[in-house]
């Protein structure tokens, strides 16, 4: 293994998250995921979240050793090797731009691009989940054409619509649920993301890839 | 919301901690019971009275059956819990008898509680004996420790941060506290990848007005971490009703790791005080 930088810090009395720096990239993220399988067999844990190429652990107040966490998490990164999860393939169906999607224009002009051009280049692309996070079923993708990138909105939204697709920074991914929000939406899918009836809740889970289809191009 | 008030009530009660209580956001309420219920009342002080007589917060009493708890606006505080013995019987849904309002999910019927709803009570084990207990004061600042993007903001706008009142404003809720006051800008312009965060976590989106995460946090954000409330301290945060004012203090990890543990003592010897006779 090459030396990456990678930080540890606390994030509460009782959280530490590493963090590993530099361009986000699919390796970290199978690094990332061998870090969680190691620490869900630590006794203490009460939370374990990873992020885009970061992990957050939460110990229980009462852990002995609680102080060595970081420690204990940057000598499981360096042991880490990429895991490798299921490779289901899901497409998307997005209805872009418009009422559907409010910040197209926006996303559009930031990029420096058309904003069919805009839609063209995030269909083009085969997504991978990187990890679940946000609201149960959202799923976070990795992949995003560079171009498209957007910084969030400086207010976040109070309530973002059921479904909508949107981009936040170099991410995207889809709103399950209505909720506030800080990402550029740029569509709208219906497909179900999430129920808690479903033998996996979530339609989406780690190392899958997804596609987004243009609802207009396939009519 | 307010953790503590709701295993405060439950030990009256004898229920574990997992049991499902009412909690009661800016009542008033009227609650009739049908069987006879060993009932308790913590969190907000709302001038209970059961069938006419005053009922105090952190005291556990017999309900008969066809008697009436009134509760009227909240005095102090903004959320107040009634626990019951045996838990309010609602399926456990992915391990929770909780109510997520957002997706609608577990509870009752994954939705808030309304006039006429009639709720089931699971059978008790064993019930303690009546009691009041002190329950502990909301006065003081919110105690935090540093967040990891605090050095990012300026030294006066820490130093601001901890200074200021904020106004919990009327766009807060059970996932987060929009707070106003002072407008706390970021040194730096980087996006931060997507990360997990916790009840408590202090986020500040652009714009510079910090949003206070609360018990129904998304599980992962994007915005700069000022700061951390304290696991201590996040039930007195749940009492403060929209347009009151609040103030933070920074907290040392160790600091926050003794309140923790003094927090336990107290709900410790709650328990064993109910069980020495």
């Amino acid at each position: 293994m090459t030396t990456e930088d990678v930080k540890c810090y606390w994030l509460s009395e009782t959280a530490a998250v590493l963090e590993v720096q530099g361009v986000t990239t699919l390796d970290k993220q199978r690094r990332i995921w061998a870090l969680v399988d190691q620490f869900s067999s630590h006794p203490h844990v009460r939370e374990l979240v990873p992020g885009m190429n970061n992990l957050s652990v939460e110990l229980d107040p009462a852990a002995p050793k609680l102080e060595s966490l970081p420690d204990e998490m940057l000598a499981g990164w360096r042991n880490a090797k990429p895991a490798l999860r299921s490779s289901r393939r899901i497409d998307i169906p997005v209805e872009y731009g418009g009422a559907a999607g409010p910040d197209l224009e926006e996303v559009a002009q930031h990029a420096g691009l058309s904003p069919t051009e805009v839609v063209r280049r995030h269909c083009a692309v085969e997504y991978v989940v990187y990890f679940l996070g946000f609201l149960p079923g959202f799923a976070y993708l990795g992949g995003l054409d560079p171009q498209l990138a957007t910084p969030r909105r400086r207010e976040p939204r109070i309530a973002v619509p059921a479904g909508s697709v949107g981009i936040g920074g170099e991410q995207t991914g889809v709103y399950p649920w209505a909720s506030p929000g800080g990402w550029q939406l740029i569509g709208r899918t219906s497909v179900r993301l999430f129920d808690p009836a479903w033998p996996s809740p979530a339609l989406l889970s780690a190392g899958d890839t997804v596609r987004f289809v243009d609802a207009e191009e396939r009519r | 919301m307010n953790r503590l008030a709701l295993m405060i009530g439950n030990a009256l009660v004898g229920n574990n901690e997992a049991a499902a209580a009412l909690e009661l956001c800016l009542p008033p309420a009227v609650i009739r019971f049908d069987a006879m219920c060993f009932i308790a009342l913590t969190g907000s002080d709302c001038a209970a009275r059961l069938e006419g007589a005053t009922l105090r917060n952190g005291c556990s009493v017999v309900a008969d059956a066809g008697m009436t708890l009134e509760l009227s606006h909240a005095t102090r505080g903004a959320r107040a819990y009634l626990c019951v013995a045996g838990g309010i019987d609602v399926p456990l849904v992915m391990g929770s008898r909780s109510t997520d309002l957002q997706t609608q999910m577990g509870g009752y019927s994954g939705r808030m509680i309304r006039r006429g709803d009639v709720l089931q009570v699971r059978p008790a084990d064993s019930l303690p004996r009546p009691a009041s207990i002190a329950l502990p004061s909301t006065d003081g600042p919110i105690r935090a420790v540093a967040g990891p993007e605090f050095e990012e903001f300026a030294p006066e706008t820490r130093a601001a941060f901890f200074e200021a009142n904020w106004k919990v404003t009327p766009q807060s809720n059970r996932m987060g506290f929009r707070i106003a006051g002072p407008v706390l800008s970021s040194l730096t312009d980087r996006e931060l990848k997507s990360h997990a965060v916790f009840p408590g976590v202090i986020q500040v989106p652009k714009g510079g007005a910090p949003i206070v995460l609360m018990a129904d946090a998304h599980t992962t954000g994007g915005y700069p971490r000022i700061a951390t409330v304290i696991a201590a301290d996040q039930w007195r945060l749940a009492q403060v009703p929209p347009g009151a004012s609040i103030r933070f203090s920074l907290c040392t990890r160790t600091d926050a790791a003794l309140a923790w543990t003094q927090q336990q003592t107290y709900l410790q010897e709650i328990r064993s005080s109910l069980h020495a006779n």
